[in-house]
């Protein structure tokens, strides 16, 4: 699974190792329209790896295609080696891989802290007549969820709005409560679409601080959308660019940076 | 105490019991519409469905044997045996999980995104056809439910009210049995939401899709755990309606008595079904009681549609609906 060979080590003195996922010439359309056209990237165990590209360039419909949400008319998803077949949101899920939103989706109706404990709940025991007849392993669970879930709170420093409807939240807690109930779930991918949109230049540099501190403390493979070049280059090991749905850059943020193609589509482009 | 007042405390009392059987109904559509968006106009038939296959298990009856014997050249209706209710209740659990399963993998899993109206458009073809298969399954012919549950006069209420008023009342023990049952299953719901892993999917699903479904939540496995839940309150409605006025196709009307139940207590919420259940069963007991003989009786027909158009022009988010703010 992990190919020893091929692993590095980063300047900051993490260890990046083999492949974990692999996009093979993968093809996306919407009636007419190519949303990701012949696209091949990988992405590598205990990376930060990020997207980026212009509005409409094809990079959430990417996150789709690995999470389930869309399914490619051509091209293979490898997944720790294999390949894996057609897959339902929660199928791919439940094989580790989590992710938030680029519009954010949580359950408004919910505490903040039913929100985290809703993403434990691939960890629950399977059965509700278990439940029901191992009262005691069923409440010494909760308790275990609880802990994870608090554990997971204090990190992302939300303390204060444990018990906050998310619905009254601001946009940029939102998206940390967002980012807690994807961390919760322990996965071994996760997949952060503008993690930082809307955000004010403290709340980015939060947001960032957390998302390093994940891949670093909790060994998570990352793989990030993101606008804010300046962001993107302080926190990925490699960069993918995409413009109009195809791929016109790949490697280190250095050389993504010096890509001609890539300066081009950038300089075309209004941008926020 | 005047007289007046003491017989309205007994239809008072009367029509809480009617209103739990309406809260029965109405739960059933809240369950399915929480989850799916989807508006359960089968929900009534579904309650006829499952007493008359309770019935028909009991008896031991053949299923479909009109249609056996009309290819097969046959004479066989009875399997010649009697099934305790207990376990007959049992069986017609499963068939209704079954009922699930068929509804959501023939039919609703083909409609996911479609708009509501399509849906609502299905559930109707749903009914007719789930009315049909109860008749060919089960033949047309007016049956009687007895599963063993107490009936007619309480005499404890009767004495008791006697030595207070004078008067006794007549208040049915099926109708306690039926108010005692709608509570324990109300309350098993609920804790079976609040502290159960599929509880917890349920009320994921019923808040958002995407956020659910990203979570690891199986969207049809949602579903059908909703159309089952909604399939064992159709069959505890059915057997208490059953076993008052018979198992017949009229039984499929109580979901005419759920709407007005909905409008009042909005389509969403669990409480609002229930006391949206009770002020309906007792605001038409009342105003039968008050205002029926002036007018010639009989305004158990409409006057709970009454209520709930007045209401729904004051409140149309319904009872415990959040009030709808638009932003411009
Ligand atoms: N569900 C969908 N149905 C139809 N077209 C879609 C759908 N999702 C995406 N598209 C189209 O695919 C193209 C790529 O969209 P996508 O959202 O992936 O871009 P993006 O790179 O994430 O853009 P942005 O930076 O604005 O988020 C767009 O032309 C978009 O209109
Ligand atoms: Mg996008």
């Amino acid at each position: 699974m992990n190919d020893m060979s091929t692993s590095t080590v980063t300047e900051d003195g993490r260890t990046i190792g083999g492949v974990m996922m692999e996009m093979r010439n993968i093809t996306l359309r919407f009636g007419g329209v190519v949303a990701i056209k012949d696209i091949s990237f990988d992405i590598r165990e205990g990376e930060i790896r990020a997207i980026i590209g212009p509005n409409g360039a094809g990079k959430s419909s990417m996150l789709n295609v690995i999470s389930g949400f869309y399914h490619p008319q051509e091209g293979e998803v490898w997944y720790h080696g294999a390949r894996r077949k057609a897959m339902k949101p929660y199928q791919v899920a439940r094989q580790g891989i989590a992710r938030t939103f680029q519009n954010i989706a949580l359950f408004d109706g919910m505490s903040v802290l039913d929100n985290i404990m809703t993403g434990r709940i691939n960890h629950m025991s399977s059965s509700f007549l278990d439940q029901a007849i191992w009262w005691g392993k069923a409440q010494r669970e909760e308790v275990e969820h609880r802990r994870k879930a608090e554990e997971i709170i204090d990190f992302l420093e939300i303390q204060a709005i444990r018990k906050t409807p998310v619905g009254r939240l601001p946009y940029g807690l939102k998206k940390r409560v967002e980012l807690a109930r994807a961390l919760v779930a322990e996965p071994k991918l996760l997949l952060l679409d503008e993690p930082m949109a809307g955000m004010n230049v403290e709340e980015k540099e939060d947001m960032s601080r957390f998302i390093l501190d994940v891949n670093d403390e909790f060994g998570t493979t990352i793989a990030l959308i993101e606008h804010d070049m300046g962001v993107v280059m302080d926190l990925s090991d490699r960069v993918v660019v995409m413009d109009y749905g195809k791929k016109i850059g790949d490697g280190s943020p250095d050389e993504v940076r010096q890509n001609q193609e890539v300066i081009d589509a950038y300089l075309g482009v209004a941008h926020d | 105490m005047p007289e007046q007042l003491i017989f309205a405390m007994e239809v008072t009392l009367n029509g809480l019991m009617t209103g739990v059987m309406y809260s029965l109904v109405a739960l059933g559509f809240v369950l399915i519409f929480k989850a799916s968006g989807i508006f359960n106009y089968a929900q009534g038939v579904m309650a006829l469905f499952a007493a008359m296959t309770l019935v028909g298990i009991q008896e031991g009856r053949v299923p479909f044997s009109h249609l056996i014997n009309a290819i097969f050249g046959t004479e066989i209706y009875d399997f010649g045996w009697d099934v305790p209710a207990l376990l007959a209740i049992l069986l017609t659990v499963l068939v209704m999980v079954g009922f699930a399963f068929f509804v959501q993998k023939v039919i609703f899993k083909h409609l996911v995104g479609q708009e509501p109206i399509i849906l609502f458009m299905a559930t109707i073809g749903l009914a007719y056809f789930l009315e049909g298969v109860a008749d060919l399954m089960w033949g047309s012919e007016i049956r009687t439910l007895d599963v063993g549950l107490p009936q007619g006069i309480n005499l404890a209420i009767d004495e008791t009210t006697f030595n207070w008023f004078g008067y006794g009342f007549f208040i049915d023990n099926l109708d306690i049995v039926a108010t005692i049952v709608a509570a324990v299953l109300v309350a098993g719901l609920v804790a079976f939401a609040q502290y159960t892993k599929q509880g917890r999917a349920m009320r994921a699903v019923a808040d958002d899709h995407q956020a659910a479904l990203s979570v690891g939540i199986s969207l049809n496995f949602v579903w059908i755990l909703v159309w089952s839940l909604a399939g064992f309150v159709a069959l505890v409605a059915g057997i208490m309606w059953g076993a008052k006025s018979g198992v017949q196709f009229s039984l499929s009307l109580i979901a005419l008595k759920a709407l007005p139940v909905l409008m009042l207590g909005g389509f969403t919420s669990i409480p609002g079904a229930i006391v949206g259940g009770l002020i309906i069963g007792v605001g038409e007991a009342l105003f039968e009681f008050s205002v029926g003989p002036l007018i010639g009786g009989a305004t158990e027909n409409w006057f709970a549609y009454v209520l709930a158009l007045l209401f729904l022009v004051f409140r149309p988010q319904g009872l415990f609906g959040e009030k709808i703010i638009e932003r411009v």
